[in-house]
């Protein structure tokens, strides 16, 4: 008689909708005005482990569909152009999907390398937007300023990206 | 029956190539809502904006309810510890301060005087209302701040906001309750401004770094690091005067503006409710006479008219004796100038008859050598 397995079906409620609800959340108390001995809080784009983390867990239709949501968001909460975040997001997401296949099950040195090319290219990105669209580009030590927090997550993506890899990922 | 039960279970869409499909679909639709935010008329975006600051300022207002506690409780502990030194940095300030106080209530008589005199409209004052910044985005794309304070308050796009330092930003969208304020530093941020101590115009240029650029400078040698900037009132958006911060330069040779609203981070700040100077001064009024504004002058008090009857009577004594003077002096002039008439006439008439006396008696003849 063959013992029932029970196996842990993960839904996109948990590995899309939650992450995306943390880190709209994250961003929200990071955007508390608190300032220490003249340093204010570090403001990481927190999508971007989502961008990075989605596509090499498993291509899913909606996960760029969530990564719009939270970019509107972004765009609305912080006070930029509609579309600028969406639009960010999307280019990396896609990069992300077309290497994947390449990418995935190599060293973790070697996923670091790829988060900083998910990273660079977003900000490049919507570096490049901003400074076409009114004709004045942001200053560079302002862009290390959010680019270098955003970096420092890779452990969460990482482990983001472990704790989902080996799950029986279904959807409905 | 779940989805992958049924009938669909079979077919086996490829999930990169649908996520691929909503990637770019997503991106066309991206780039449609960037175009579409460059336009004016934007409704849809500004009531889904308002939603969201809506929903986002009460949770900003609870999150940094603690930071102010936190605050105010370094605040007590720092006072505490730099009494003394305080104390002794105060009592100095005081007497620095009490000459400039003097001098500053002299020059605002005089100038007072002087307005009146030439009819100057002053700028009436503002009315203005305090609230808090609830949340902060501080990236190189945006930086911005939720305020409290909504339509509900009389605030309207394009107010000025200061904190208790000097100018912080504008505002750039308001809801009901709720406020964007758009800092100095964004990167589309774009003020006149003018440096005080030469009057030179330039604008102030947000740049997502701490210290905004100050592009055009008109005229050549016109700023020098530590000169003081101020806004210039150019265009209307904003009221002249209002301290901005002070001009350095920067590794790169441009001239940047170390912004006095930078000093303290930015809680409590004040809009002005300014849209243009329509608002400040009647439009009639700028066309009126010079001296219109002694008619509509308070009437003096007692003490006051006795000083001006007073004042009046020397005035007018005054006037009469120097009247008085100038006629005994023409009077004199004109006595003296009828004598030198008779001295020169009498000169003359002495003159006419010498000649006369001459030809009646001859020269005596020479003495006889002239014939040689």
């Amino acid at each position: 008689m063959r013992r029932p397995i029970s196996v842990r079906v993960v839904g996109p409620l948990q590995w899309i909708v939650y992450p995306a609800l943390l880190t709209v959340l994250a961003t929200i108390v990071l955007a508390t005005p608190l300032r220490l001995f003249g340093i204010a809080l570090p403001e990481p784009v927190f999508a971007l482990v989502l961008v990075y983390a989605w596509p090499m867990i498993r291509p899913a239709a909606i996960g760029p569909v969530a990564l719009i949501v939270v970019g509107l968001f972004l765009d609305i909460f912080w006070g930029g152009p509609i579309g600028l975040w969406p639009l960010s997001f999307l280019i990396a997401y896609g990069g992300m999907l077309v290497s994947r296949t390449f990418m995935s099950g190599h060293a973790t040195v070697i996923n670091f390398v790829l988060y900083v090319c998910c990273v660079v290219t977003v900000f490049f990105v919507a570096y490049v937007v901003t400074a076409l669209r009114i004709n004045n580009a942001p200053s560079m030590l302002a862009l290390a300023g959010q680019m270098i927090p955003t970096l420092l997550l890779f452990p969460l993506a990482d482990w983001f990206v472990q704790k989902f890899d080996d799950n029986d990922v279904r959807f409905l | 029956m779940a989805f992958r039960d049924g009938p669909f279970d079979n077919m086996k869409l490829p999930l990169a190539w649908v996520a691929a499909v909503v990637v770019v679909v997503g991106m066309i639709a991206s780039i449609f809502m960037l175009a579409g935010s460059n336009q004016k008329d934007a409704t849809r975006v500004s009531y889904m904006r308002a939603g969201v600051e809506n929903a986002a300022a009460p949770v900003g207002e609870v999150l940094s309810a603690p930071v102010r506690w936190t605050g105010n409780a370094f605040e007590y502990v720092q006072g505490y510890f730099f009494a003394v030194s305080e104390n002794r940095r105060l009592r100095q300030e005081i007497a620095e301060l009490n000459d400039w106080r003097d001098e500053a209530i002299a020059l605002k008589n005089i100038n007072g005087r002087y307005e009146k005199m030439l009819g100057v409209h002053t700028d009436p004052p503002i009315p203005m209302v305090t609230g808090r910044a609830v949340t902060d985005a501080r990236g190189p794309f945006a930086r911005a701040r939720l305020v409290n304070l909504g339509t509900g308050d009389g605030v309207q796009a394009g107010n000025p906001v200061l904190s208790e330092h000097g100018v912080v930003g504008r505002i750039s969208g308001v809801s009901g309750r709720v406020s964007r304020l758009v800092l100095l530093t964004d990167v589309s941020s774009r003020i006149p401004v003018m440096v005080e101590r030469t009057n030179a115009r330039a604008i102030l240029t947000g740049d997502a770094s701490r210290n905004p650029r100050l592009d055009y400078v008109r005229g050549v040698n016109m700023v020098q690091a530590g000169d003081r900037v101020i806004t210039s009132g150019d265009g209307g958006g904003f009221p002249r005067g209002l301290p901005i911060g002070t001009v350095a330069k920067s590794v790169d040779g441009s001239w940047r503006v170390k912004l006095f609203s930078e000093r303290a981070a930015i809680d409590y700040v004040r809009v002005l409710l300014f849209q243009d100077f329509n608002q400040l001064i009647d439009p009639s009024a700028i066309t009126a006479p010079t001296l219109s504004s002694l008619n509509t002058a308070p009437a003096p008090t007692p003490q006051q008219a006795a000083a001006i009857a007073d004042a009046t009577t020397r005035r007018a004594t005054a006037n009469e004796a120097a009247a008085e003077r100038a006629r005994q002096a023409e009077a004199r002039a004109v006595a003296r100038e009828q004598a030198e008439a008779q001295a020169r006439e009498l000169a003359r008439q002495q003159a006419a008859t010498a000649p006369a006396q001459n030809t009646a008696t001859p020269p005596a003849p020479s003495n006889g050598n002239t014939g040689g």
